[in-house]
């Protein structure tokens, strides 16, 4: 490691928008750099022209600007004094605290080996049915919001973050408005949970291709509790649109030829390299990774939300329901793909058959409502299906409720009783004759 | 190939992401391997493009902190699949390294472990003796590999005839040892031991003949078996977009079909999915032999976090394995979700090595490579007139869930069964999600086939199942002109008509992969569901007006799916039954 000395260049052959390109040699891929002080990253080299990605843009670089680099690839110094501090997208304290002392770790490292993993089985609760009894989260998951930008998405995952007894969680703000860092650090500071929380930050205001270090700083930082402090981890990343928004402005700098919507062919091995962080460790350390994908009109086809439904472990939608005026986890197009491995093993026995009867009843809804709509007569089941509906989403689906996965197994019995027979609802008799509410 | 050939060396001169460009000193070859020196850490990598002096190689590993200047070695040969006794219960990554055999929780750059357990001794039995006639692939011995009679063979790189000189006698022999020495026409003698090696990008073709399929390969998926049968050796895929059931589908078929050998490939997939095969493979039964499913299961696994490079290799190391299995006269069963992460990885080689795109930004190539991978599958009869087979299922993950994409359009115009997932079937839990109108096999229409079934389940099976399909296709129909009209537009009739579809759809259709009973349905239980359907359906029931139709047939299906739950001709099963003959009795129209 070239520490004992360091070269200094002075020679800039070419300058782009967003990199410059040196005459230099002994110089490792992905290597640091500073350019006139401000940190580069290698991406290419060609015999001994080594090119730079100024992080900050090179606005202002001159011909003759001061290029040295520092021979290591960008890292962190992970130690316990990590917490309860809020840093940029190169690990520097924002905060007005001191620097971290600890080990110096290199961010984006090697993936884990596939049959060192647990098969994830530790339930995460939330108090809100929507998640819990419909899209139960495991440890070790990976799951987004899929949201419109005016949907209450970052309040939602801070409840979400709070209520869960993570031991620690991670908060990576990619592109964050102010005004949403502020909130998050109100939140965490009202709940007095600000010692279980590390954040990095990348706000609107920083260089928009800063941003694309915040992910690996977050979940080093997380690696770092999960695997040495055997922790719990949670992983909040928002906005993970912002960030692919970032790669395709690097890859089209670069000269790429864009794929789908514009963004880079390697779309898909990037945004998975960041999700399959999450891990479930078999000494019980943990990574669970909720994230905030925002969409554009609800359209789940442009290439960030798709790319990201085959990488994470479902999705979670927000709707407003018109009906009953509040916001509900929409429990058509919401999954948690690991729900399988904890409904009815660490739920009630119940839990698998209870959530597909009421969705199932809920769209029989939704088809009696686009009857009404086009001016059909409704029948009677199609009448006791939208009073089920509307009873449903107020009770269970609303993201306000908060109460424990037993309670709304309860409640969803209770309604299915008020509303239908037994034949209606399909449910296995066994389960029917066990828990089927007989003084309605 | 000799052992005194000279190694092309090189440096690297350049270093965009995972291509590396190497200044060699001699010859290089078209996708020769080679090894880049890290300080000690030798890096595999894989000749993509030559041009003068310069190769250029894709790095199956991250890149950080290769530098110009760094060591490379040229060794001589393609990218190769290991072949020998303890493949069966390995978990391999793209590149056929034992992933359980590698130190640390992390994968560490260039912890390249052996395919096979070295040092482990097998049972050998000679097949062959002295003075056999000989060609590649032919069976000189076997030995016992969790039950299954392990074919030691000819290796697949000797070409032309050869003699037997020498079969080891029966005994433990480890995989290196010689266990027969043959002789070429000239006289030269060439020692064999239970350990080959051969390029997986080249096809084994140690075989006779590949004939139409013509043998049903039974999933216990109803959807599948009944409606749109797979056959053995036959090809198929499954496109749906995230979220309507792939990975669960192709489990179940993973777990529940009739193979001597099942090998995933997990390719470029979630690395949790892949964990769900390695905690339950080992516990699960296969229900055909009642040995443990891992026994007869190799998992190669490159998962989406794991190098791009070796994505591609992933699939083509999985079908060599498949082949070899074949070639020992056995039933393979390929699995490879999702062949669109493959497909996604040429397409970032190909973007930085600056190629023209086709559509899609997919390299132009990207149909012929499909097609020429899909072709290495099917039945064949080996030259010793025995059989094998490899049946391969693939998934597409389609952008955007839009079928009108470059690789779902690929797989398409090779692939013989198509099982399309549909969206809408996924969101109101119509699981499994494969949309019944827009499915095909293209095998039920080989009369080889319908001989078989009608052979093997009854007599005009293949007109039910095109009874069935018509009653699904009325039925849509039928649904779509009750949206329009209004339920009290459309006669009593056509509401039947539509219902009697639903009791196709929830009884034989939907199907429960997590209920213990419904997961799976041996073939002569959906005959006999199907003839119960059949029967139902054609029941002429009376109803004055359209209101208690719903309600009934609500009754009707419930008491059917109860029988689905039930263990097949159990008291619970008949009891239900009873009800569905009481219910349809209620109704049923005096003639």
């Amino acid at each position: 490691m070239p520490t004992a000395f360091q070269r200094i260049y002075t020679k800039v052959e070419e300058i782009t928008k967003a990199t410059c390109t040196v005459r230099a040699t002994d110089v490792g891929y992905e290597d640091l750099a500073t350019v006139n002080g401000q940190l580069a990253q290698v991406v290419k080299i060609m015999g001994d022209e080594v090119t730079l990605q100024v992080f900050a843009g090179t606005e202002g670089v001159p011909t003759n600007a001061e290029v040295i680099f520092l021979g290591k690839a960008p890292s962190l110094k992970v130690s316990e004094a990590l917490a309860g501090r809020f840093f940029n997208a190169y690990g520097n304290p924002i905060d007005g605290g001191p620097e971290v002392e600890g080990e110096e770790q290199e961010i984006g490292g090697p993936s884990v080996n596939p049959v060192r993993r647990k098969q994830p089985s530790e339930l995460i609760t939330t108090g809100i049915a929507g998640i819990d009894l419909n899209n139960t989260l495991v440890t070790g998951q990976k799951i987004p919001f899929f949201a419109d930008p005016d949907q209450p998405f970052n309040q939602v995952m801070a409840t979400v973050a709070l209520r869960t007894a993570a031991d620690r969680i991670v908060l990576g703000g990619i592109g964050l408005t102010n005004d949403d860092y502020l909130y998050f650090k109100s939140v965490f500071e009202n709940a007095g949970a600000l010692h279980r929380i590390v954040s990095f930050v990348n706000t609107t205001e920083d260089p928009t291709v800063e941003r694309l270090l915040v992910p690996d700083m977050a979940l080093t930082a997380a690696e770092y509790f999960a695997v040495e402090k055997k922790e719990k981890v949670l992983v909040l990343l928002t906005d993970m649109t912002l960030y692919a928004d970032a790669l395709s402005i690097v890859s089209n700098r670069m000269d790429q030829i864009p794929s789908k919507d514009s963004m880079p062919g390697s779309l898909y091995s990037d945004l998975a390299k960041l999700y399959e962080k999450a891990v479930q460790f078999d000494d019980g350390g943990s990574i669970t990774i909720v994230a905030v994908t925002t969409l554009s009109g609800g359209d789940i086809t442009h290439a960030i939300p798709d790319n990201t439904g085959y990488i994470t472990e479902g999705q979670l939608f927000l709707r407003r329901d018109t009906d009953i005026g509040k916001v509900i986890v929409d429990p058509f197009r919401s999954l948690s793909r690991l729900k399988q491995l904890v409904i009815g093993k660490k739920t009630r026995g119940d839990h698998p058959q209870v959530m597909n009867a009421a969705v199932r009843l809920y769209a029989d809804a939704a088809n009696a409502r686009t009857k009404l709509e086009n001016g059909f007569e409704l029948t009677d089941y199609d009448e006791r299906t939208l009073e089920f509906a509307r009873e449903y989403s107020d009770k269970l689906l609303a993201i306000d409720v908060n109460i424990d996965t037993d309670k709304m197994l309860d409640t969803a019995w209770q309604l299915f009783a008020a509303h239908f027979s037994k034949a209606e609802v399909g449910i296995k008799q066994s389960l029917t004759d066990q828990y089927w509410p007989e003084n309605q | 190939m000799t052992a005194t050939q000279q190694h092309t060396t090189g440096r690297v001169n350049g270093i965009i992401s995972n291509l590396v460009l190497v200044e060699v000193d001699g010859p290089v070859g078209q996708n020769e391997i080679c090894f880049i020196q890290h300080g000690d850490t030798p890096l595999m990598a894989e000749v993509i493009k030559v041009m003068g002096d310069k190769a250029y190689v894709q790095v199956f590993e991250s890149t950080r902190g290769l530098r110009p200047g760094m060591e490379v070695r040229f060794e001589g040969h393609m990218l190769e699949a290991t072949f020998g006794p303890g493949i069966l219960s390995c978990n391999y990554d793209g590149l056929m390294h034992d992933l359980s055999t590698m130190s640390g929780i992390f994968l560490q750059r260039g912890d390249y472990t052996s395919a096979l357990d070295l040092k482990k001794e097998w049972a050998f039995e000679p097949l062959a003796k002295a003075g056999d006639e000989a060609t590649a692939g032919h069976w000189l011995g076997k030995v016992d590999e969790n039950g299954i009679a392990h074919k030691i063979m000819v290796p697949f790189k000797m070409k032309g005839r050869y003699t037997v000189e020498e079969v080891m006698p029966a005994g433990n022999y480890k995989v290196q040892d010689t266990i027969a020495v043959l002789k070429d026409e000239r006289g030269t003698e060439y020692k064999v031991s239970m350990l080959q090696k051969f390029p997986v990008k080249q096809a084994v073709k140690a075989y006779r003949e590949k004939p139409r399929p013509f043998q049903l390969l039974e999933t216990g998926v109803r959807t599948i078996d009944t409606l749109n049968p797979m056959v053995e050796g036959g090809t198929g895929f499954i496109p749906g977009p995230f979220g309507s059931g792939k990975t669960v589908l192709q489990h179940a078929i993973s777990k529940q079909a009739e193979a001597d050998i099942v090998i995933v490939a997990a390719c470029g997939e979630r690395a949790n999915e892949v964990v769900d095969l390695f905690v339950e493979f080992p516990e699960l039964e296969d229900p055909w032999t009642g040995r443990k499913l891992m026994e007869r299961t190799t998992i190669i696994a490159n998962t989406s976090n794991m190098p791009v490079a070796a994505r591609e290799a992933s699939v083509y190391t999985a079908m060599s394995i498949a082949e070899y299995y074949r070639s020992m006269g056995l039933k393979v069963l390929l699995l490879a979700d999702s062949t669109s992460r493959w497909a996604q990885a040429l397409r970032e080689m190909s973007n930085r090595m600056e190629e023209l795109p086709g559509p899609d930004a997919f390299p132009m190539d990207l149909p012929a490579i499909v097609s020429n991978f899909y072709a290495r599958a099917g039945y064949v009869y080996l030259n010793n007139g025995e059989t094998g087979s490899i049946t391969f299922i693939g998934t597409v993950s389609p952008a955007g869930g839009n079928l009108k994409e470059p690789v779902t359009e690929s797989t398409k115009k090779v692939a013989r069964c198509f099982y399309a997932l549909s969206q809408s079937r996924a969101d109101s839990k119509r699981y499994p999600a494969i949309d019944p109108i827009e499915s095909y096999s293209k095998y039920l229409e080989y009369p080889e086939l319908q001989r078989v079934l009608n052979e093997q389940i009854e007599e005009g099976w293949t007109e039910k199942v095109n009874e069935l399909k018509n009653i699904l296709l009325r039925g849509k129909e039928a649904a779509e002109q009750i949206n329009i009209l209004g339920d009290d537009g459309v006669s009593i009739d056509t509401h039947l008509v539509f219902w009697r579809s639903e009791v196709v759809d929830e009884i034989i259709l939907q199907q429960n992969a997590f209920d213990e009973v419904d997961a799976r349905t041996p073939m002569d239980r959906q005959q006999f569901l199907v003839n119960k359907v059949l029967e139902v359906v054609a029941t002429p029931l009376s109803f004055e007006g359209y209101e208690a139709i719903n309600p009934y047939f609500k009754r009707v299906i419930n008491a059917m799916k109860q029988m689905n739950y039930s263990e097949f001709e159990s008291e619970a099963f008949n009891q239900n039954m009873k009800e569905l003959e009481d219910t349809l009795a209620e109704r049923k129209q005096a003639n």
